[in-house]
């Protein structure tokens, strides 16, 4: 088990290395002086040529990538055209609270959809079932900036109950958490509503009622636990996209996370931002979902024999 | 009757509506059905038996002849929907099992009747450990601790033949008997009195068959228990039965004990049951099967449902429902052709 989480975490240096390159290369390829964008328009060519040759621009993309990457092991990943701040701390600036704002939502959606999906799937066909899946379209029906507003009028606005904007506190947490985790409420829903109905089919749930245990303890201690795989499969997928960042809801209530930064880095054509923070979020998705892989083993108790053999 | 379940209360109101009555199981004219929106499929058309305590009884048929669903209405467990109990009267233990309300009806299961199902390989919850589906039943039935209830899981291991120090162990990590064996633990682990027997040999290697059935029969005898054995191997009726009904399509053909039904076989279907067995002693001899399938139990025809595929059905047969005759005090066959004192069936094995 051990040795296949160690495995699991090396196999990340190759994705990173490849998703680094990718990312190295297509910014290469980005009609945009960076020197243009640090020194601004009224630059002289000679100062812009003394720019590039003292920062290396000049210099083939191979020499580039590898002194880049070297850059990283140390914790240096350029400075900001823009505003001359060290990359890599920019991204720990924002990234705590992209984190925070994810697994927030993740919460948001993973307490309403398993018992909608659950419901639905043993209420299946039923009007339950269509009340639950409703429900669970909600969340996707509404744009989230439009959710977000609604939700800032009402009890920001109205009531005064809540903060609008910034991230001070678990106050401030509470209304980009909702619009966010309800976007993805009705993907949770589905995926836990179809994998109770395979689970519902099985046999070991005749035998356990044959026992003489109860409904409720039947779908929760014997369906569920085999319905989860693709929940947490699902979650971890959902976990990683909001990771990168969700910009919309960042930019509505005016969240210093990831995603809105970024966005405005590529407006800015601030590329050594821009490559500095795919590279992390690729690092950190890689992490999401090795966590992922290694949580099947202690749902099913099969995978985790075969994690042993490998 | 134990009085130390869980649920206390339920266990009073038990005991005020038990039936005094010296029948195991007792079902009156139970009808299944399985209705779907396009069609009905009639599982279990008006059977009636009983089985008297410390008892064996065999209930054989074809695939799809309504046997397990017949056995799942015991224990009032018909999946709904699609199925339902359209009428009929079930006893076990002198409760009448459709009256009782769901918390009742969980206290009865698995403390006065349990089964043990067909397939091994699916019947056990891949992500819980045989210890705790074992001790499950234990936890559920008797108000006993953790601690104690996982010596009882050991000791009953141990009976059925499982090394005890494997409590902790997945299904996956057993074979196909070893499967079968937590199977057999599982129902056996309160002592019910009645035991359902669903084809519990029929997904094993032949080899282990033998083993297991042996077990059976040596726990059944060490509880005193009462046993509804499904299966459609008459080898297996003949070691371990004490009466036998035969189904078809839904219906009780034939009906007696294992010597009657056996050596004075009376209904026509039986009689192919027991051509079609291939013979031992004579090794090149074909095989004679009954010719023709089992009419599609949504689309059963008025008359008797076997006079397509019988060598004496008539006119009569196939235009009004077979009558029932009763040939001793526990013998009884449904079919019509015993209008004619002197009709014989031929069997030739």
């Amino acid at each position: 088990m051990l040795k296949y989480v160690i495995k699991r975490i090396l196999m990340i240096i190759p994705v990173v290395l490849a998703v680094s390159f990718i990312v190295f290369f297509i910014m290469d390829f980005v009609p945009s002086d960076p020197a243009v964008t640090a020194l601004g328009d009224g630059a002289t060519e000679e100062q812009l040529e003394y720019y590039r040759e003292t920062h290396g621009l000049n210099d083939p993309l191979v020499v580039r990538y590898v002194r880049y990457m070297g850059g990283i092991l140390h914790g240096d990943m350029g400075t900001s055209y823009a505003n001359n701040q060290q990359v890599w701390d920019l991204f720990f600036a924002k990234f705590p609270n992209t984190l925070r704002l994810a697994v927030a939502s993740v919460v948001v959606t993973v307490v309403l959809s398993i018992p909608l999906g659950v419901i639905a799937a043993v209420k299946e066909n039923t009007w339950v079932d269509t009340v639950c899946s409703t429900l669970s379209f909600i969340g996707l029906a509404m744009p989230n900036f439009w959710l977000g507003l609604l939700l800032i009028m009402l009890f920001a606005v109205n009531l005064g109950l809540l903060p609008s904007t910034g991230a001070d506190g678990f106050a401030s947490l509470i209304l980009p958490a909702i619009t966010c985790g309800t976007g993805n409420m009705a993907a949770l829903t589905r995926i836990t509503r179809s994998s109770m109905l395979d689970v519902l089919k099985q046999d070991y749930l005749r035998t356990a009622r044959a026992k003489g245990q109860s409904e409720s303890k039947i779908i929760t201690h014997h369906a569920f636990k085999n319905a989860q795989i693709p929940v947490v499969t699902q979650i971890g997928i959902q976990m990683s996209t909001l990771i990168g960042g969700a910009v919309l809801t960042e930019r509505v209530f005016a969240w210093p996370g990831v995603g809105a930064f970024l966005v405005d880095s590529i407006q800015k054509s601030d590329f050594e931002v821009v490559t500095g923070f795919v590279i992390m979020l690729a690092i950190f998705v890689s992490i999401v979902l090795l966590i992922v892989d290694v949580l099947y083993a202690f749902m099913d108790p099969r995978i985790k024999a075969q994690y042993a053999r490998s | 009757m134990k009085l130390n379940g869980k649920n206390g209360k339920s266990d009073t109101n038990l005991e005020q509506i038990r039936e005094k009555t010296d029948l195991a199981v007792s079902v009156e004219n139970l009808v299944v059905h399985y209705e779907t929106s396009s069609e009905t499929v009639e599982a279990v058309n008006s059977i009636s038996f009983s089985l008297k305590k410390k008892r064996t009884l065999g209930l054989v048929g074809e695939t799809g002849a309504g046997k397990t669903t017949a056995m799942l209405a015991l224990m009032n467990m018909v999946p709904n929907p699609p199925g339902r109990i359209i009428e009929g009267e079930i006893r076990v233990n002198g409760l009448d099992m459709r009256k009782l309300t769901p918390a009742q009806l969980q206290h009865v299961r698995g403390s006065e009747i349990a089964m043990i199902f067909q397939d091994p390989m699916t019947s056990l919850n891949p992500v819980l450990t045989i210890g705790e589906q074992i001790g499950e039943s234990i936890l559920l039935h008797r108000n006993i601790s953790k601690a104690e209830a996982l010596k009882e899981t050991q000791k009953l291991l141990e009976r059925v033949g499982i090394d005890p120090e494997r409590y902790g162990e997945y299904p996956h990590q057993f074979s196909g008997g070893m499967r079968q064996r937590v199977g057999i633990a599982i129902a056996l682990a309160c002592n019910p009195s009645v035991l359902i027997a669903d084809e519990p040999t029929s997904a094993l290697d032949v080899t282990i068959q033998a083993q297991i059935l042996q077990m059976m029969r040596k726990l059944k005898e060490e509880n005193d228990t009462s046993m509804i054995l499904i299966t459609h191997d008459l080898g297996v009726v003949a070691e371990m039965c004490d009466d036998v009904a035969v189904m078809y399509a839904g219906h009780i053909v034939e009906y007696g004990t294992l010597e009657e039904v056996f050596n004075k076989t009376k209904h026509p279907y039986t009689e192919g049951l027991f051509n079609s067995l291939p013979n031992i002693n004579n090794r090149v001899e074909k095989l004679q099967p009954i010719q023709g399938l089992m009419p599609d139990p949504a689309n059963l025809p008025k008359g008797c449902a076997f006079a397509e595929r019988c060598p004496y059905a008539s006119e009569a047969c196939r235009e009004n429902p077979p009558e029932t005759h009763s040939f001793s005090d526990t013998h009884l066959a449904a079919c019509t052709a015993y209008q004619d004192p002197d009709f014989r069936i031929g069997r030739n094995k």
